[in-house]
């Protein structure tokens, strides 16, 4: 069954928005939506980092995400800039030099479409063990930081007086962001991870009043919007990173209309 | 350790610096088991910062803090709650720990806000959010209470029951409450130890002592010295929590 290219496609597109509902949950909180961007802006240099030395891409994205990470952090506290503008230096100079570094290595042929706006025909089998394996590490990791991530995420100081150590959840979920960029950029592609991560999540926003449900809901957003975006990809051979953002924004505008009726009925 | 195991935690000339100025400095008490240590003082007096020194939120210190304690129940002074997370009464009183139901509706009811449990926090008043985030301390039954300025907002009745309500729970749990206030009148007839603060302790003791103080007198004025007649004057009814009236 999983010979066949679609099929890996849609299994690796349902682990990933497993993944992608609880961490877009907690980027859209805590206002990460453009550092999740400039996470995913410079896999593309971890990308040509993994052909150029013949290492594993999805290692060599999340060290790259993760480098790119730390950097930010001691630029903010040396330099005088602005975190937004920061975050665009180092989205935009990590993507450029990933070009680049790409139009050096001329003996290798790129796909660079496919970096860029995700592959259906790019997901191996071996991508799968990778997905359904990290991403399941992921998801046990966020559980056990969870408490102290969602308190410092409400409230940093209340979470550090009660003793919650929030630094350092706040921390690991750096990492696990690193670590969903590079299990999910051979469908999603580069440009539109930070789409997977949030629009569902904005959807679910909409039809929830509390933190599970708004979980829960970004789940089954993602995973309606990987089936609906990978069957137009195959159907009108569109690439299926866009396709599936695309699906995900659609479930979105339908969710305004459902406030818009809630609204309606209380009148 | 300490001579005393009463003690749950101790400044020894606590500081904090900002940008190489002192927000404040010199600042030492004890607070034990049972008993309400008040810092007052004028805005900007360092009050929240010592409250932050004491709760290890601001890390870079001078002088020491020792520590006796972890269940520690904290109502901050400002919080703001981002509304892109949708939030409940009832979520937020879970936030730190799991309690169970009985609790909680315990102590949504010893602040007057047993109704508000499914609603969003968003939708709540300045008032009513300021008896949650006093519940929510309260629910996780901790032995030091940091409760800063705990009833802003609240209307003049409540303020008085919720002191009230303060009070009995030092004495009911046993737990030490570090309480920040700018006015010491209507925290007087609960504190055990005052200190009082202008980015250094001014004086301290018991609230007699420090009403009488001339320090005390030169940052409130002479009025506020006199609170103390107005304290001692007897009440022909009670107010409940809620607000309503009940004759003695």
């Amino acid at each position: 069954m999983l010979d066949d290219f679609f099929i890996r496609a849609l299994v690796a597109g349902i682990g990933i928005a497993f993944v992608a509902g609880p961490l877009g949950c907690f980027v859209v909180w805590r206002r990460l939506s453009y550092f999740g961007d400039t996470l995913a802006h410079s896999a593309l240099l971890g990308v040509t980092i993994a052909y150029s030395l013949e290492f594993n891409i999805a290692v060599s994205i999340f060290l790259i995400s993760s480098v790119i990470a730390l950097i930010l952090i001691q630029l903010q506290k040396k330099t005088n800039l602005p975190s937004d503008a920061l975050l665009g230096l180092l989205a935009h100079s990590s993507l450029a030099v990933g070009l680049v570094v790409i139009g050096f290595l001329t003996f290798i042929r790129f796909d660079i479409m496919g970096l860029l706006f995700g592959d259906i025909l790019a997901v191996s089998k071996k991508d799968l063990v990778t997905i359904w394996v990290g991403g399941s590490l992921i998801l046990l990791v966020l559980r056990l930081i969870w408490r102290p991530l969602f308190a410092s995420t409400v409230n940093y100081e209340l979470a550090e007086a009660e003793g919650l150590k929030p630094d350092r959840a706040k921390a690991v979920f750096t990492i696990l962001l690193a670590a969903i960029i590079a299990i999910s950029i051979k469908l999603v592609g580069v440009l539109l991870i930070t789409g997977m991560l949030i629009i569902p999540t904005a959807m679910a926003r909409n039809l929830s009043d509390n933190p599970q449900k708004m979980v829960f809901f970004s789940i089954i957003g993602g995973l309606l919007s990987v089936v609906i975006g990978l069957f137009s990809s195959l159907e009108f051979n569109t690439p299926s990173g866009p396709s599936i953002i695309t699906a995900a924004l659609a479930l979105f505008i339908i969710s305004l209309l459902k406030i818009k009726q809630t609204i309606k009925l209380k009148n | 350790m300490s001579l005393n195991n009463n003690i749950l935690i101790k400044l020894n000339n606590a500081g904090y610096r900002h940008k190489n100025k002192w927000l404040v400095r010199d600042v030492s008490f004890i607070i034990e088991k049972g008993k309400i240590v008040t810092l007052i003082g004028p805005n900007g007096s360092g009050k929240s910062t010592i409250a932050k020194i004491a709760l290890g939120i601001h890390k870079k210190i001078d002088g020491e803090v020792e520590k006796y304690t972890d269940k520690i129940g904290y109502v901050p002074q400002k919080i703001s709650i981002d509304w892109t997370l949708p939030l409940r009464v009832h979520d937020f009183m879970l936030l730190t720990e799991n309690i169970e139901d009985e609790a909680v509706n315990e102590a949504l009811s010893s602040t007057g806000v047993i109704n508000l449990k499914d609603k969003n926090l968003g939708n709540l008043s300045g008032g009513e959010f300021q008896r949650v985030l006093l519940a929510r301390a309260i629910s996780k039954k901790p032995e030091l209470l940091v409760l800063d300025e705990p009833v802003q907002g609240v209307d003049f009745t409540g303020e008085i029951a919720l002191y009230e309500l303060i009070k009995k729970i030092s004495d009911e749990l046993n737990c030490g409450i570090l309480l920040v206030s700018h006015d010491l009148h209507t925290v007087m007839s609960a504190t055990d130890h005052v200190v009082c603060l202008n980015g250094h302790v001014c004086c301290s003791g018991s609230p007699i002592d420090v009403a009488k103080n001339n320090e005390y007198k030169a940052l409130f004025g002479e009025k506020a010295a006199q609170i103390l007649t107005r304290y001692e004057h007897n009440h022909d009814h009670v107010h409940t929590i809620d607000g309503d009236i009940k004759k003695n």
